[in-house]
Order: structure tokens, then C-alpha cells, then sequence
């Protein structure tokens, strides 16, 4: 956040004025610290809710418990099946994301900027955006194969169509008032495409790859899931087929662990980027 | 000089053609300070659009300078109603891009940047952007950033309509401080009687749709004026009174337009 200095902020509302503001700062990042608190105390109830039942109430046939998970997870690292499983998983997703987005940016972008293009292309793309992508998968594992191919193909699918509407959106969405200006300061269109258009559009990008992390993730794994020998999804599907429900709870956290590191990586990239949107 | 001969704008909106302004005749002389006045709806901001090249004409022709405008006229510092100032750039950021963009050197920039902002009295806020500043503040980085490449003239269109009435008072008497001292050319589009007669050295009366000239009138008020002080001047009441009688049939005529 790009918040006013003390100063500054002195000048616009007076001494008393900025104190209040510095103390008021300082109560936020108390309340900060409180809600990460509370955040946590969830958690470990969670845990502990979960520990409690699992055995007493429900068999943990079914919901496993947190330390045989844990143990699971132990083992895992221990021997390496987990780090070789998480790079895997972890390649595809990224190789998939950074296709797609590029790929989604790039239509996005060209289609943003032509109207014409938009209108022929319009059904096409509508038809394509219903479609639920998972449902592409035996067809991709077909032309893919079952090795790293066809989970990044499904995860580069779709995180396309999600980075390509932002983007799309993002184009359409620049004020014209901004390009009638800078036309008349002078600005060449490669000028406006750099100085308007691409600021302008980047908080729909950024928009459009911070939900699709998750879907990367999502495409990657649903592609183990159905055929491979390898990867998170792959250690799921398998814990799965032997009963084995510690092993899938321990690879559904590996999972949500990665989803919340990458959020917040990106979250933190928004924030600095886009802080000229001021306090929300 | 800006040279309009019959210069007239139709719209064409779904098979129905409307007049926004009846081919017009004028002309603007070098360093004059001329006001645009009129009801809504009469043209005034379209032929500002015309003259500034963002609109082209569909009759007639603009000239500036004896050049024909074809396209956005560079030789004019355009300055809007609405805010126009990019918002992921700071107020600093904002009042260099006229000169990032007619690639002036860094070091150029840099110091041209804090002598505009002085003149316009934000030199604290040159790191903030425009969310973090006050409409009038806004207002002050707009026009600091229309005189930052030192354009010839000015067309400003409605500059200071969502002001409230004294910081709209504090932003005429700033205007005419900076013209007085370096005599651009300015069109100014207005529906503010007494800021037209209070700035202008030429005030055009417009009539309703679809938009004519009805009156020019010449404001030989003595200048240095004072916004706060020249209303109260009888010469100004006298010239008040007599435009106002132009103005006010065409504002009641654009209402009733509008309501039929």
C-alpha cells in the first residue's frame, strides 16, 4: 500500500490529524495480528475437532486422522515420493499456467483491439467458454499421451480461456477520454499501447492470473488423476485405490498448500503493482 | 489563429440524422480569450472536439495556424470536464507525460515537473496519485499538465464545472494569472455566464439545438480582473444582463426540447 507519509498527511489534515492517522495505523496492525491469530486457532481447532472424532465417532477408514496424515507426509518426504511427485505436479501446472496465460493474453489482447475480429470470432469463443474443459481430457491424453503433455495441454486450456476474457474485458474496458488526450499530447499508438492501454488492462490481467492459479493446479491434477504414473494427482488416485485415506488427505494438503503459497505470491504482486487504486 | 468556416457537425443514429451544430463561422485570434456559452445539447463541446481534432467535422473545415486539423491537434493542450488524468500514474507522473511522450530528455522533465507543480501550489503532492487527491486538487495537476509542453493554446472544456463556488473562484483567478503572464490562445467551453464574461476577452452565445451562433459580444472590461471583485462592477451587470437576455430563451427552448 502506498500510504501517505506523516508528513504529507499532516500538510492535508494538521498535526492532530496525522497523529490520529499514525495511532489509527498502528490499531490496524494490532487487528491484523489478531485476525492471523484467530486464523490459526481455527485451524488447530480444526485439527483438533478432527483428532477427536476420527476413531471415536467416525472410522478412520473414511476421514483418516491428523496424525496418521501427518506420518503419511513424513514418510512421503522421508523417501523422496513426495518431492518427486510435487516437482511433477508442480512443472505441469507452471508450464501449463505460463502457456496459457500467454496464449490468452495474446488472443485476448488481438481480439480486445479489433472489433471485427471480436464479431467472427464471438460464438465460437462463447461455445468453447461453456464447454466444461475437464470434459477434454480423454481427448487431450489421446493426442497428448499420458506423460507430462497432456496435463500441461489441460491446465494451459484452461487458464487460457480465464487470462484471455480478463484480458479481453481489460482492453475494451480503456477509457477513451485517456486516448482522445494523449492523441492530442502527441502520442503515437505504440505510445498510447504502452502508456494507456497495457496500465489500463493490467489490473483485468492481473485479475484473470490470479484465479487462474487454482486452475492450473485444478488442470494438472485432474490430468494424473485420469492417467499417469506420477505427480500428486497420481499419489491421490493410487492412496485412493488401496483405501488408503491418509494418503489422500496427505495429497489433497500438499494441494492446498500450494494453492495459498501461490495466491499470496500473486496477491502481493497485485498489491504492489496496483497500488495507485489507493485503500479499498 | 484558429479559422472555423462553416465548419458543422450531423450524427448519424440509426437511420434518424440530428443536427448537433449548424455549419458556424469563427474566427480566433492569436492570444484571445474566448468563451463558448450556450443550453446543453447546443454544440459548444462538439466544436471544441472539433477543433481539437477528437471529433472531425461533417461540414466546413478547421483550421489552425492556417494548417487544416485532420486528426488529434497537437498544437493545443486539451483540458476536460471530466477527470483525465491517468490514474495509475502520480500527480508528477501525470504532468510529465506530455513531455515522456514528445520525448523530451529526463533531466528536462524532472525540473519542468516541479516548476508546474509550484505554479499550480502542489509541489508536497507530486508523489501522490489522483485517488489520494481532492477533485480541485486534481483539477490543479490537469491544468498544470496542460501548460507543462507549453502549448499555444488551450481549449478547455468545461474545466471547472464540478467545482464547488469558491475553489471555482480560486481556479479563474490561478487561469487568469497564467494567461495574463504568457497570453495563450484559450477557447473556453462554459454555461456559466458570469465566468465567461469574467474570463473572456470574446464571449459566443449559442443557441439550442440545432446549435448556431446567435450573438458575439466583446467584454472590454479593463484586466487585470478580479474574479471575486469584477461581479460587483457595474459595466460587468450591464454585460450580464444584456447576454443574459440572449441566453435565456435558448436555455428555456433546450428545456423544453427536452421534456417533449
Amino acid at each position: 500500500m502506498n500510504l501517505p507519509t506523516k508528513e504529507a498527511a499532516g500538510a492535508l489534515i494538521g498535526p492532530e490529524g496525522a497523529e490520529a492517522l499514525a495511532a489509527g495505523r498502528a490499531g490496524d496492525a494490532h487487528f491484523g495480528l489478531a485476525i492471523r491469530a484467530g486464523q490459526v486457532g481455527i485451524g488447530a481447532l480444526l485439527l483438533l475437532v478432527w483428532h477427536v472424532v476420527s476413531g471415536r465417532w467416525i472410522d478412520p477408514f473414511f476421514i483418516s486422522s491428523p496424525d496418521a496424515v501427518a506420518i503419511k507426509l513424513w514418510t512421503w518426504t522421508a523417501d523422496g515420493t513426495l518431492w518427486n511427485a510435487f516437482t511433477y505436479t508442480f512443472k505441469a501446472m507452471m508450464l501449463g499456467f505460463v502457456i496459457g496465460s500467454l496464449a490468452g493474453f495474446a488472443t485476448g489482447f488481438v481480439l480486445g483491439r479489433s472489433d471485427l475480429l471480436a464479431r467472427l470470432f464471438d460464438p465460437y469463443i462463447t461455445a468453447l467458454y461453456c464447454m466444461p474443459k475437464i470434459a477434454l481430457a480423454p481427448l487431450l491424453i489421446l493426442w497428448f499421451g499420458i506423460g507430462i503433455e497432456s496435463k500441461v495441454a489441460m491446465s494451459a486450456l484452461i487458464v487460457f480461456f480465464l487470462v484471455f476474457l480478463n484480458t479481453f474485458s481489460g482492453v475494451r474496458d480503456v477509457n477513451p477520454l485517456y486516448l482522445h488526450v494523449t492523441g492530442i499530447m502527441g502520442a503515437s499508438s505504440l505510445q498510447q499501447l504502452r502508456l494507456v492501454i497495457f496500465p489500463s488492462a493490467a489490473a483485468w490481467v492481473l485479475t484473470g492470473l490470479k484465479v487462474s492459479v487454482p486452475y492450473a493446479l485444478i488442470g494438472a491434477v485432474v490430468g494424473e488423476l485420469i492417467s499417469s504414473n506420477r505427480g500428486i494427482g497420481f499419489l491421490i488416485g493410487q492412496a485412493s485405490g488401496l483405501f488408503d485415506t491418509a494418503g489422500v488427505f496427505a495429497g489433497l494438503a500438499v494441494l492446498a498448500a500450494t494453492g495459498i503459497i501461490l495466491n499470496a505470491g500473486l496477491k502481493k504482486l497485485e498489491t504492489r503493482l496496483l497500488r495507485w487504486r489507493g485503500q479499498r | 489563429m484558429i479559422r472555423i468556416k462553416a465548419a458543422g457537425k450531423t450524427f448519424r443514429t440509426g437511420g434518424r440524422i440530428t443536427v448537433a451544430l449548424s455549419p458556424v463561422d469563427l474566427e480566433i485570434g492569436n492570444g484571445e480569450f474566448v468563451s463558448l456559452i450556450g443550453p446543453s445539447g447546443c454544440g459548444k463541446s462538439t466544436l471544441l472536439n472539433m477543433i481539437a481534432g477528437i471529433v472531425p467535422v461533417s461540414a466546413g473545415a478547421i483550421e489552425h495556424d492556417a494548417r487544416p486539423i485532420a486528426g488529434p491537434n497537437t498544437q493545443a493542450g486539451y483540458m476536460t470536464q471530466q477527470d483525465s488524468l491517468l490514474p495509475w500514474r502520480t500527480a508528477s507522473e501525470n504532468i510529465a507525460l506530455p513531455l515522456v511522450i514528445r520525448g523530451v530528455p529526463k533531466s528536462a522533465i524532472v525540473a519542468r515537473v516541479s516548476q508546474m507543480l509550484a505554479l499550480v501550489g502542489l509541489h508536497n503532492f507530486g508523489g501522490h496519485y489522483p485517488a489520494e487527491l481532492s477533485g480541485g486538487m486534481r483539477k490543479r495537476v490537469a491544468l498544470a499538465q496542460c501548460l507543462a509542453y507549453n502549448p499555444g493554446t488551450l481549449l478547455l472544456d468545461e474545466p471547472f464545472g464540478a467545482l464547488d463556488a469558491q475553489l471555482k473562484l480560486l481556479m479563474q483567478a490561478e487561469l487568469m494569472r497564467i494567461w495574463e503572464s504568457d497570453r495563450k490562445t484559450i477557447v473556453f467551453v462554459t454555461h456559466d455566464l458570469t465566468e465567461a464574461i469574467t474570463l473572456s476577452d470574446r464571449v459566443v452565445v449559442f443557441s439550442s439545438r440545432p446549435g448556431r451562433i446567435k450573438e458575439i459580444r466583446r467584454i472590454d472590461l479593463p484586466r487585470p480582473r478580479d474574479p471575486l471583485k469584477i461581479q460587483f462592477d457595474a459595466g460587468f451587470r450591464e454585460l450580464h444582463q444584456s447576454l443574459w437576455d440572449a441566453l435565456a430563451p435558448e436555455i428555456e427552448l433546450a428545456r423544453n426540447e427536452a421534456l417533449a
